[in-house]
């Protein structure tokens, strides 16, 4: 398992797609806002929570479909299947990778956005603790919706459409995290929903995932 | 009788045969004697004047939407667990009809919205479930149609379909969270002593079964397309190979 991360891990980096690619478009999410909006700071303050968690939740879709696609094209995929590993840990490695080159990245740039955004104060430490406790939520779903989407042509855009409203829980409960903590509310209750959901996804995920791999490689 | 004889198309073209005529009669009955008690018997509402009666069309239609899910997750499930060919293409079947009953209860609600509550649309917890439900539909109809392979296909929606149920199910309570909601509560329930008044009451209930058989009878004839369809397809590939 250790030896597929770091493969996949590496095969990220050296293709220098995933990693600077989601972060750019993260940061040109949350640039594009203002312009439509207008620059009051008062206003953006307000929506700040709800973009920074729509920007993260964008750019971690741009990567999906990279997830299994090229291994499929080449063929290591029915290699991983038959290996003694059980599928579902490999697409569980799968979602580990594409978190730590996506969604780690956002964790920690998200922060310096929010300054753009003029978010309150008390809000960045929440921000932080909520994209971390989501994120890899919507990196197992993503694994799900790009196993479903392996076989076909120009799977891009189904993947969207299928995963997106997958999405709708972990951002709702991630969003109302932040925008409690801006408002000087407590967080807490949507931080713990939005752990639990993300803890069920990590659990259950990988199973669905695997199953639809399967299917595709049959 | 079993619902594994049905695996076998011929008998569930048979079967349907016999019964389609009788579920499409009744469906029409329904529909006429509930849509027209409903809107040319029934008095106005005191409060929301003529507009009230739309909710023969409202009510029937929201319920439909959520069973057809419901059921797409059953043949689903069947489907995967025992490979039930007609069930896969029953889910298949009733997309479409469920996508359009979520539709006609969207924009129901939208035009009694409009006088009553002086919007098309609100972000209420009800009115959002239905458009994410919607959105689960149309993800679902459209990797049907991505695949080629009917069997892949089969096997994949039924997958995104159960996984689909859960977040669904996980979604519409994500949403009441969310949003604290302007629409009434439910008109209909099994545990309630009192529902709406009576006068609205039995036309609805009319309509209600109206909408039922109305689904069942394109489901079934859905179905029986699909069946075709797939002997067409089965055939042609046969001729190609000769």
């Amino acid at each position: 398992m250790i030896a597929l991360l770091r493969r996949d891990l590496a095969l990220a980096f050296r293709s220098g797609g995933g990693f600077g690619l989601s972060l750019a478009f993260f940061l040109i999410v949350v640039t594009l806002v203002p312009f439509g909006v207008g620059p009051e700071t008062g206003t953006l303050a307000v929506i700040a929570p709800g973009i920074l968690w729509v920007g993260a939740l964008l750019a971690c879709l741009l990567s999906l479909d990279r997830i299994f696609q090229l291994d499929y094209e080449d063929g290591s995929l029915d290699l991983l299947a038959t290996a003694p590993l059980p599928l579902e840990g490999i697409v569980a490695v799968k979602g580990v990778a594409h978190w730590l080159v996506t969604g780690l990245p956002l964790t920690l740039a998200a922060p310096v956005l929010g300054l753009l955004l003029s978010l309150p104060g008390p809000a960045y430490g929440w921000l932080m603790v909520s994209l971390l406790a989501g994120t890899p939520a919507l990196s197992f779903l993503g694994t799900f919706g790009a196993a479903l989407t392996v076989g076909l042509k120009r799977g891009g855009l189904l993947l969207s459409l299928l995963v997106l409203p997958l999405y709708i829980p972990t951002l709702i409960f991630g969003a109302e995290t932040v925008r409690r903590a801006a408002e000087g509310l407590s967080p807490a209750t949507p931080a713990l929903l939005l752990t639990g959901v993300s803890a069920a996804v990590l659990a259950l995920i990988p199973y669905a995932a695997a199953a639809a791999v399967r299917i595709n490689l049959k | 009788m079993s619902i594994w004889e049905y695996a076998n198309p011929v008998r569930f073209i048979q079967t349907t045969d016999r019964i389609l005529p009788w579920v499409t009669g009744a469906t029409v009955v329904a529909l006429i004697v509930g849509l027209f008690w409903g809107f040319f018997l029934t008095p106005d509402d005191y409060r929301q004047g003529s507009t009230v009666k739309i909710i023969y069309l409202h009510v029937p239609s929201a319920l439909m939407a959520i069973n057809a899910w419901l059921m797409m997750l059953v043949t689903s499930i069947i489907w995967i667990v025992r490979r039930h060919h007609v069930s896969a293409l029953a889910a298949k079947a009733a997309a479409p009809v469920g996508v359009t009953m979520t539709l006609i209860a969207l924009l129901t609600g939208a035009i009694w919205g409009q006088p009553m509550w002086g919007t098309w649309w609100a972000w209420d917890p009800r009115l959002t479930s239905f458009l994410i439900l919607f959105i689960f539909y149309l993800g679902y109809m459209a990797l049907w149609s991505a695949i080629e392979n009917p069997d892949t296909a089969a096997d994949l929606t039924s997958v995104l379909c159960i996984v689909g149920s859960v977040f669904a199910v996980l979604s519409r309570y994500a949403v009441n969270f969310w949003n604290q909601g302007l629409h009434q509560g439910a008109t209909l329930s099994l545990d309630k002593e009192e529902n709406i008044a009576d006068v609205f009451y039995y036309p609805l209930l009319f309509c209600i079964a109206g909408f039922v058989l109305l689904f069942v009878a394109l489901v079934l004839l859905r179905t029986r397309t699909e069946i075709r369809a797939r002997r067409i397809s089965a055939l042609l590939a046969r001729e190609a190979r000769a």
